[in-house]
């Protein structure tokens, strides 16, 4: 790409007249009702709109980040709230918890989408219209164009033309001869290039819409040897686009054999994972056949129309609780949560209905490599890995509130000094297999052994590919209006003194004039050309950036090349932009 | 070599190539300083002395001289020190900036080598990686647009990025976490370390250019002596426009590439993440510039300043958002 000579006036990203000279909308007065409409459209599709609620969007998106969003942390925006009485409520008023679910942040992107579709659409169909008229004729004074040069030569007029529509054609510049002269156009693809990028940005949006909208999204956690079936019920958490329906759930089953975390051993990132898999069978529907999968971080599986991550880990510690009558009243694994990333160690509650005749209740904290704290007082994990469990329990007993109708979190107790009780002496410290008989014939809970839990996400985005195509689309649109710029080339020939023909060539590139023109007189003249001949200017062959005289003589001849020499009879040169005139020439109106 | 000893040599390779662009920034601001003044008081001085020589005993010529070098006064001693010490600085710096640059170069293959893997994996190797973007970037630039003056510029930056880096992010080598180890590592990361040492160095000119532009608009182009080594302004503002212009592309497939990764490795390829809406929130102000250039008019100091906003933005997605924000993309 470094090769490509990139002038700063012409950067592709040309706009339409209507965006070439916002200043001159004229403000209307008395227009009625229709006017001011046609007003304000004009107004909206400015480029200057356009820019100014681009910045809206990029300021509208900074609290986004700067705030805890609902979407991506909820618990921590019920932090926030809590600990920001005042501010809190007016932040979350403002929707700027909801940033980018919020009514004023779609109104910004939805405005500046219309915006770009109220410039971009008239100006792919003009961009069509142009792509197959003919090339506009040519200037009164080729001399004025930025790049010219005239010479004589022997052959007839009609020779010198027919010759310059040979070799523009062989370089696939579209020819139009006529009156006289040849009128050539080439380098479309930088504002069709230029339109895809533009188009492709609707599409992206149109793909981000339908994904929200169809699509589906929920977490679910299940721990070694159990099986998670895709409804409804079955999810810890659930989030439906909103024309989401229950049928669209794919009827897939996924079992967790077993999960292996792998650690750094040795040195100073000791205790680092290094990888997580998670080793499932499932079936694409409950007829269908077992297929093994390694599941694991960025490397999902597709099934049923869905992707499934491996999201997170964690430990679920077995255990067999028998009631004071010495019935087995509980024998599950229970998923603990991590309190601390780096060492794992981790807090859950065993609750215990069916114990009789008073419902018992655990809470336990795991330590998976148990030592003792530097000081000596504490229990500490001293690494994330299971080598060495322990866990300490807090017992309860009476009521767990479980049939008062309100849902329950499994992970904390309810009720704890009204319903639940502790019981005394109920604190323990358990390694594997061992058992510890409640005080008072209460009962017993025994700590059969460690299993793990992988936590999967489950995601349906009908958008993800045309969302994908819409990308790339636009990068290789910007690509290539930053790579190719229009050139026009201009060949006239006529009877000179002596009967030679004089045959003058001009060109007019968007941007600064390039070698190709050079090329095209040389191709021309044919090889018998004595050297370059006087060329009416010099044109320096590709202005090195650095210095700055040929670009600023480049600059002063466009301009005059635009003052002086405009097409004679061409509708859409006539127009006031469309990027027709040199643009070099467009100075600052500052 | 055991993976030790390479991680040890790359430690050291840093030291290394920091002194080195140390030195270059040294070189590339004395050029820029007195390069080419230096050079031409020292070809007048030789002339003088041809002078004096063919006087010969002509005392009143000498007496003369003397009486004209006396009165030149700090221009005279000037003179001496630039015939001792006819320091090519122009060729010491590009001569140390290519030796740093290949020393730089072997920290992160070195790093690579000890870890297994895509040498930015975490803060350390990021930055690390980032301010070799810069340098390559600069060197290119150099060598195709002859932008040698923007050499103590960009060196300053790198040097500053460097310190920075072995002071506050330093990281011995060890593998990375699960959800960086994926081929998307040398995609997406390294695009967005081309792009970000382009934007890097069209940031320098673009403040060169915020300089040079105001130097030339209050005193008829007779600005400082840094100043008058540099190209005009609208050189610079044409330079920094191109760089953008190649940047921002990167930028863009940087930003998709990391979608896609993103789908791959957490369930979504848009979350609107820390990272995600700053590297968007960047990659609006860099299309606002380049807009803002082609088409509104905005040429010159105000399309400057949205390059240089698009330029903080960029570098607080990097600081900011690492260590301010908690996101997926907290690596620190």
């Amino acid at each position: 790409m470094s090769d490509i000579d990139i002038k700063d006036d012409e950067t592709g990203t040309q706009a339409p007249a209507a965006r070439q000279a916002p200043e001159e909308v004229p403000r209307p007065r008395g227009l009625g009702p229709l006017g001011w409409l046609r007003w304000g459209w004009r107004q909206l599709t400015t480029m200057r709109t356009a820019l100014i609620l681009l910045f809206l969007v990029a300021l509208g998106a900074v609290p986004g980040s700067a705030l805890p969003q609902r979407g991506q942390a909820p618990e921590k925006v019920a932090a926030y709230l809590s600990d920001h009485k005042t501010l809190g409520p007016f932040f979350d008023k403002l929707s700027l918890f909801d940033v980018f679910s919020a009514p004023w942040f779609a109104a910004i992107y939805i405005l500046l989408f219309v915006s770009l579709a109220g410039c971009v659409v008239p100006r792919a169909v003009k961009h069509y219209q142009s792509m197959r008229a003919r090339p506009p004729a040519a200037p009164r004074n080729l001399g004025r164009l930025p790049q010219s040069v005239s010479y004589e030569t022997d052959d007839a007029p009609e020779d010198v033309l027919a010759e310059a529509r040979r070799v523009l054609r062989g370089r696939r510049f579209r020819v139009d001869v006529s009156g006289g002269a040849a009128s050539a156009e080439k380098g479309y693809l930088g504002e069709t290039g230029n339109l895809v990028f533009h188009l492709a940005l609707l599409g992206l949006l149109f793909a981000l819409g339908a994904g929200n909208m169809f699509g589906y999204r929920g977490s679910v956690l299940i721990t070694e040897g159990k099986t998670f079936a895709n409804s409804l019920g079955q999810y810890d958490e659930f989030t439906p686009g909103r024309l989401f329906k229950d049928g669209d759930l794919a009827p897939f089953t996924i079992s967790l054999d077993d999960f292996k975390a792998k650690y750094e051993l040795e040195g100073d990132k000791r205790g680092q994972a290094t990888a997580f898999d998670a080793w499932i069978h499932y079936r694409d529907k409950p007829s269908g056949k077992d297929t093994k999968y390694d599941l694991r971080i960025n490397h999902p599986l597709k099934v049923g129309g869905t992707k499934v991550y491996l999201l997170g880990h964690g430990y679920a510690p077995k255990f067999t609780v028998k009631d004071a009558k010495g019935n087995v009243a509980f024998q599950d694994t229970v998923p603990f949560l991590a309190m601390e990333p780096r060492n794992l160690t981790s807090e859950g509650v065993i609750k215990v209905p069916d114990a009789e005749p008073d419902q018992l209740a655990f809470y336990a904290i795991l330590w998976p490599t148990a030592v003792a704290s530097p000081d000596g007082k504490q229990i500490v994990s001293a690494f994330p890995g299971a080598l060495r469990p322990v866990i300490t329990l807090s017992s309860f007993k009476g009521d767990l509130g479980l049939d008062s109708g309100t849902p329950q979190s499994v992970y904390k107790l309810e009720g704890i000094g009204k319903t639940l009780q502790p019981i005394k002496g109920g604190e323990k410290l358990l390694e594997p297999g061992e058992t510890f008989k409640l005080p008072g014939g209460a009962g017993s809970i025994t700590f059969d052994g460690m299993a793990e839990y992988a936590t999967l996400s489950v995601n349906h985005d009908p958008g993800r590919i045309p969302a994908l195509i819409a990308a790339v689309l636009a990068v290789l649109g910007v690509a290539t209006s930053f790579l190719v710029r229009r050139r026009r080339v201009w060949v006239r020939a006529g009877a000179g003194k002596g009967g030679r023909t004089v045959v003058e060539v001009g060109g007019l590139t968007l941007g600064n004039p390039t070698s190709e023109f050079d090329d095209i007189v040389a191709a021309l003249r044919g090889p018998d050309a004595p050297g370059p001949a006087e060329p009416e200017k010099a044109e320096p062959d590709e202005p090195e950036p650095e210095t700055a005289g040929p670009r600023e003589a480049g600059r002063e001849q466009a301009g005059s090349g635009e003052d002086g020499t405009e097409p004679q009879q061409n509708g859409s040169e006539a127009e006031p932009g469309a990027d027709r005139g040199s643009g070099s020439a467009t100075e600052p109106k500052e | 070599m055991s993976n030790a000893d390479l991680a040890n040599l790359s430690d050291k390779l840093m030291l290394t190539t920091v002194v080195m662009y140390i030195v270059a920034l040294v070189a590339y601001a004395a050029d820029l300083g007195f390069g080419r003044r230096s050079a031409a008081v020292a070809e007048e001085r030789a002339e003088a002395k041809v002078l004096v020589g063919a006087a010969g005993a002509e005392t009143v010529e000498t007496v003369d001289k003397a009486e004209a070098s006396a009165d030149a006064g700090p221009a005279a001693s000037d003179d001496a020190g630039a015939e001792r010490q006819s320091v090519d600085w122009a060729r010491l710096a590009v001569v140390l900036n290519v030796l740093g640059w290949a020393s730089h170069l072997g920290i992160l293959v070195t790093r690579g080598l000890a870890e297994h893997r895509w040498p930015w994996g975490n803060m350390y190797e990021f930055m690390t990686a980032l301010s070799f973007a810069a340098v390559t970037a600069f060197m290119i630039v150099a060598l195709r647009y002859k932008a040698r003056f923007l050499g103590a510029f960009v060196m300053a930056a790198v040097v500053i990025a460097l310190g920075i880096d072995n002071i506050w992010l330093y990281d011995s080598a060890g593998p990375v976490s699960p959800a960086l180890n994926s081929y998307w590592i040398a995609i997406h990361v390294t695009a967005a370390i081309i792009a970000t040492g382009s934007f890097t160095v069209a940031g320098a000119a673009t403040i060169l250019y915020l300089l040079k532009a105001r130097a030339e608009t209050s005193e008829a182009g007779v600005g400082g002596g840094m100043l008058s080594r540099v190209p005009s302004a609208a050189d610079l503002d044409r330079l920094s426009m191109r760089v953008t212009m190649f940047a921002f592309p990167i930028w863009t497939a940087a930003i998709i590439m990391g979608a896609i990764w993103a789908d791959e490795a957490w369930g979504r390829y848009w979350g609107w993440d820390p990272k995600e809406v700053w590297s968007f929130v960047t990659w609006i102000v860099y299309a606002a510039y380049l807009h803002a250039r082609a088409t509104a008019g905005w040429r010159g100091r105000k399309a400057a300043i949205l390059s240089l906003i698009g330029f903080g933005c960029l570098l607080f997605n990097f600081f900011g958002v690492n260590y301010m924000f908690s996101g997926m993309h907290s690596y620190a």
